[in-house]
């Protein structure tokens, strides 16, 4: 096998992909072939770095050196300067946004610098569709181990010592959920992965399976092994295809190897493996509806007991798990479940991976120790709020989840403390907030959200939520009236306590949690009809300081509806009722005499 | 079966292994109030309106979906589950029309008695505009309606068309607030795999399915229910004729899933459940006729079986017994038909026997 | 790599494939590798370090070493001795080597890289 001195990792996950990834790997190849260093320099295709705002990125070895949006015409200058020459492009390292410095490596980015890439250790650094590159990196050589050297019963144990807790959001005991399914009696039992990941914002999953998808399947066989399931299925959303053909590509390769199939690595152990495309409901990520679906029902949740693990896929014993769960197997089986238990907090093992969006400098994919806290992760990793604007709030779990305020800056982030501060670990989804940010606009975005993905089986869920949703509606047009956050926070506790699956049972904590902490704001829209924030159009009104204005009529002629009137150097004035409150005069005003509120 | 004890309101009860919470109590005397089920239908969980509470649970439960372990200790009418059960009613009575007084299930209405139970008049959240008026009637096939704006998707009808129609011709279609049972997309009942056996009319709970043809015949406290075999094969469906006792006609016509002597198990199909209006017709037959010339006569059973007796007893005589032939019905039953060649065979001594599925 | 595709029949099938393929993803970890540096400016491929790069990834392939990281470099100023070759074994000094020819690679590759002995004769001086 030849050597190659360099090699040129070109994220292809879903973000750098359609920034243009594919171009600048055509264009690398060309640029190569003409200097003739083609057989001396490997060009990769990889999953995804996280760092999505920034790609397409190009992360050259052995020096590690992180480029960020790469075009192809600056792929020239890449090859000629740095892999021909050894001289770095300075002009395309990544720009730190907090001291503005450039940043050559990939190790001394702040960014990553609080993260402990376990899970995401394979995403951006191999190629997710040569099974050999996983290989290389231990790949299947904990499925070896389990199945050439541990018990089924062995491999349980160690999944109980190890701490793991399902990422889905539940956050149940990974190995103890295994030992209900093993012990449930059945000569057919199946193991299922959610990748139905949908939550929004939130793309942990998608960029696992992307940059890493062996470590799913392999972590999938284990379970198999471990609970006496000889057939697995990968339910993902129909909205990842290029996950969805990563999977494909690697259950393909992995057959091939004979890693999957019959009588893997000669120990008689038998596993296939499908993949289900689902049509985009976010319900069907709740397991029964997901099994539902499967069967080729309806996607609607069912009452439990009885549990998968007793009558789950097909009436048959069934485990499922979701992406980061299974991915986080094979590490645990290779390095020990103690010291994946040295991570973490003390109920909360390991790592989680966070989607970081909003407000915050650097947004993208995070995967960080249990335990940090939410500071390190906003100031540190986030490089604190856009604009260094007054931090607000972090909405955690999507729209399952709740907000956190100031007071909870320094929470240790595990599963119970979230519980307690009224949110939830959930799928990992982090949306950071600022004083831009209406907290009644943003509990009725998640709202809408979950009203529209109501499954409709369950009174609370869809008549429940969709009241709230109204009653949200009104306060944000200033037609709320004083019962209204009484009313809010009685249907919200009942829809808690009545809804048939989790999807209703936490869709109103969003509503929940901001009434709790900015309680005011629903009142200032109530009361004052006043959106503190800014946000809620209807409560917005512009109008003109009239001793500001210079008389200039370029609001006037900017204006769509035509509403401004006024003579030439005198002052203007908006005509309240015919006011689109598009802005448009703010904009254009050269001497800031529109003023809003 | 193993029994299981369990205490329901400071009651000790004992129940079934594998039982709910829900049979459980009903077994024992307890009433627990409920919409979405339906005792021969599979537990659906989906109205909430049957929750109750476990100690040591902090959630509440669906007795109907929950199985009733050993030593449970369940509250059915605690300050928590009455609150419960009111807000999951006034939800439901959010977008429900009240027009009880027009409506066809006004009187067997399990809604209405729901909320007649927990005193509950109106909903506290519903606000002007909210009552369902976004679907249309639809009363295109001679059988039964659909005004799915009473719907409260309870999903009976969906069950009983799955589970012992076996024809799974509609489901719940749509998310959120726009949820509706539906037949396949954009097809209306009529052209789906609806046969129209009128069982999601029976168990409908509330007036979103009702019988066209049992409009203004009767309320429900005016009718009587007669045991009878449906006439129409030989399968010999039990049925029971709602008669209302005013006018001594038939108002409409049901099955009993729990029948112990129906065969059929409250399945029926589209003749029997809706095809009984011949039973008041003019013309229907009432007495023997006798022919005499161009012109039938009234005569009584005994008259008219005596002539036949005779009749056949001559033929047999003169022509010998293979001179006759016995033709019977498919609408009979098979106990019929074998009485009838065995008088054929013992009395009449032929063999000459047939049926009239053979033509 | 079509002839791979050979079936993985025991644990240790698979373990002779990691290591087969070890070197696949060798060049981007960044733990105990002895790196080689090239100067690549203008100076240096005018001296022939493009040979020198060639004959150095020659050499690591025919001894299998998969622990080594080659790297380029521009010109630091001394141009008057290109091709200059620098070895850095982990936790030793960086070694400078001056005027290298494709024949002085081998002997580098095996005396400095492998066992650790600089070779004197060709030894420009510590970079660092």
């Amino acid at each position: 096998m030849a050597l190659y001195r360099a090699h040129v990792l070109i994220c292809h996950g879903t973000g750098c992909a359609s920034g243009g990834a594919p171009k600048v790997l055509e264009a690398f190849k060309e640029e190569l072939a003409k200097k003739g260093l083609e057989k001396e320099i490997l060009v990769i295709a990889t999953g995804c770095h996280g760092m999505c705002e920034f790609g397409p990125i190009v992360v050259v070895y052995p020096e590690g050196t992180f480029y960020s949006q790469v075009k192809p015409s600056d792929v020239a200058e890449i090859v000629e300067e740095h892999l021909y020459k050894g001289r770095i492009v300075t002009r395309l390292l990544y720009k730190e946004p907090l001291s503005a410095q450039k940043v050559c490596h990939y190790k001394d980015i702040p960014f990553y610098g609080k993260q402990h890439r376990i899970v995401l250790s394979n995403c951006g650094y191999i190629n997710p569709d040569n099974i050999d590159e996983y290989i290389s990196r231990d790949g299947y050589q904990a499925l070896g181990k389990c199945l050439v050297e541990m018990t089924p019963a062995a491999v349980i144990d160690e999944m109980k010592k190890s701490g793991l807790r399902g990422r889905g959001g539940g956050g149940f005991p990974t190995g103890m959920k295994w030992g209900f399914c093993a012990a449930s009696p059945g000569d057919k039992k199946y193991v299922i992965c959610n990748a139905d990941e949908g939550d929004p914002g939130a793309f942990m999953d998608r960029s696992i399976l992307e940059g890493d998808p062996h470590a799913v399947i392999e972590g999938m066989m284990i379970g198999g092994y471990a609970m006496g399931a000889d057939e697995g299925y990968i339910y993902c959303r129909a909205e990842y295809p290029l996950a969805i053909k990563r999977l494909q590509t690697a259950i393909k390769n992995a057959t091939e190897y004979g890693l999957l199939g019959e009588d893997i690595l000669g120990t008689g152990f038998n596993f296939t493996l499908h993949i289900k495309e689902g049509a985009g409901a976010f319900v069907c990520g709740e397991e029964t509806a997901l099994m539902a679906s499967i069967e080729g029902q309806r996607g609607m949740p069912r009452a439990r007991p009885p549990f998968p693990a007793v009558k789950g896929l097909w009436g048959k014993p069934t485990n499922i798990n979701n992406v980061e769960t299974w991915a986080n197997v094979p590490r645990i089986i290779v390095q020990g479940a103690e010291c994946f238990a040295a991570m973490g907090t003390e109920k909360s093992k390991g790592t989680k991976v966070f989607a970081l969006t909003g407000k915050v400098k650097n947004t993208g994919l995070v995967e960080v120790p249990m335990g940090i806290t939410i500071r390190e992760i906003v100031f540190e990793i986030g490089g604190g709020i856009i604009g260094d604007k007054k931090f607000k709030a972090v909405q955690i779990g999507g729209p399952s989840g709740g907000c956190l305020v100031d007071e909870h800056l320094d929470l240790a982030v595990d599963y119970e403390s979230l519980t307690a501060a009224g949110a939830i670990m959930g799928s990992g989804g982090l949306v950071v907030l600022d004083e831009g940010n209406c907290m009644v606009d943003t509990a009725k975005f998640f709202l809408e959200f979950t009203q529209r993905e109501s499954c409709g089986k369950c009174v609370p869920c869809r008549e429940g939520t969709k009241k709230m949703l109204d009653i949200l509606t009104r306060i944000t047009e200033g037609k709320g009236v004083p019962e209204d956050i009484d009313r809010l926070l009685y249907l919200g506790n009942q829809i808690k306590d009545a809804s048939l699956c989790a999807l209703g049972g936490t869709a109103p904590n969003p509503v929940l949690t901001t009434l709790k902490y900015f309680r005011h704001e629903y009142e200032a829209h109530i009361f004052d009809k006043k959106c503190p924030a800014g946000v809620c159009q209807s409560l917005l009104r512009y109008s003109i300081n009239t001793e500001k204005c210079i008389g200039c009529t370029k609001c006037a002629r900017n204006c769509p509806v035509s509403c401004i009137s006024g003579k030439v150097k005198e002052p203007h004035v908006i005509d309240q009722d015919k006011c689109i409150k598009c802005g448009a005069c703010m904009d254009n005003c050269p001497v800031g005499a529109v003023v809003k509120g | 079966m193993a029994s299981i004890k369990a205490i329901i309101n400071g009651k000790s009860i004992t129940a079934e292994s594998g039982m709910t919470i829900l049979q459980a109590a009903r077994a024992n005397g307890i009433h627990i109030p409920t919409l979405c089920d339906h005792p021969a239908l599979s537990p659906f969980g989906a109205c909430r309106i049957c929750l109750v509470e476990a100690e040591k649970n902090p959630k509440l439960l669906t007795s109907c979906t929950t199985p009733i372990t050993e030593g449970m200790i369940v509250h059915t009418n605690t300050p928590r589950v009455i609150e419960a059960r009111k807000a999951v009613l006034e939800l439901i009575l959010v977008r429900h029309p009240l027009e009880c007084f027009s409506c066809a299930s006004n009187g067997k209405c399990e809604l209405q008695d729901v909320a007649y139970e927990l005193g509950v008049k109106d909903s506290r959240f519903a606000d002007p505009g909210d009552t369902n008026t976004s679907h249309k009637l639809e009363d295109a096939n001679p059988f039964y309606v659909r005004d799915l704006n009473k719907c409260i998707l309870c999903g009976r009808c969906v069950r009983v068309c799955e589970e012992h129609a076996i024809y799974h011709a509609i489901d719940f279609q749509g998310r959120g607030i726009h949820t509706s049972i539906q037949p396949p997309v954009g097809s209306p009942i009529e052209e789906s795999d609806c046969v129209f056996c009128g069982q999601c009319v029976q168990v409908c709970p509330v007036g979103a399915l009702f019988e066209k043809t049992a409009a203004g015949q009767g309320r429900p406290w005016d009718l009587e229910k007669v045991k009878t075999v449906c006439s129409y094969c030989g399968v010999g469906c039990e049925l029971e004729v709602n008669v209302n006792k005013k006018t001594g006609k038939i108002a409409n016509v049901t099955t009993n899933y729990s029948s112990p002597t129906a065969l059929n198990k409250g399945r029926s199909c589209v003749k029997g459940r809706f095809a009984w209006q011949f039973v008041h017709s003019e013309d229907r037959l009432t007495t023997p006729l006798i022919r005499e010339g161009d012109t039938f006569r009234k005569a009584s059973w005994d008259e008219a079986l005596s002539l036949v007796a005779e009749k056949l007893g001559e033929v047999k005589t003169k022509h010998g017994s293979d001179a006759l032939g016995f033709f019977s019905s498919a609408r009979c039953t098979n106990e019929e038909n074998y009485l009838m060649q065995r008088l054929a065979r013992e009395v009449m001594g032929t063999n000459n026997v047939d049926h009239c599925a053979h033509l | 790599m079509t002839e791979e595709k050979k079936k993985i029949r025991s644990l240790d099938d698979l373990r002779k494939i990691k290591e087969k393929t070890g070197d696949l993803t060798s060049a981007r970890s960044e733990v105990d590798k002895v790196k080689v540096i090239i100067g690549m400016g203008t100076c240096g491929i005018a001296a022939g370090a493009r040979e020198i790069m060639n004959a150095v990834l020659k050499e690591l392939e025919v001894r299998n070493l998969h622990n080594v990281a080659v790297e380029t470099t521009g010109c630091i100023g001394m141009c008057q001795n290109e091709p200059l070759l620098d070895v850095i074994r982990p936790g030793e000094p960086r070694i400078t080597y001056c005027a290298v020819t494709p024949p002085d690679v081998s002997r580098i590759v095996s005396e400095h890289i492998v066992n650790g002995r600089i070779v004197q004769d060709k030894l420009y001086g510590r970079a660092d």
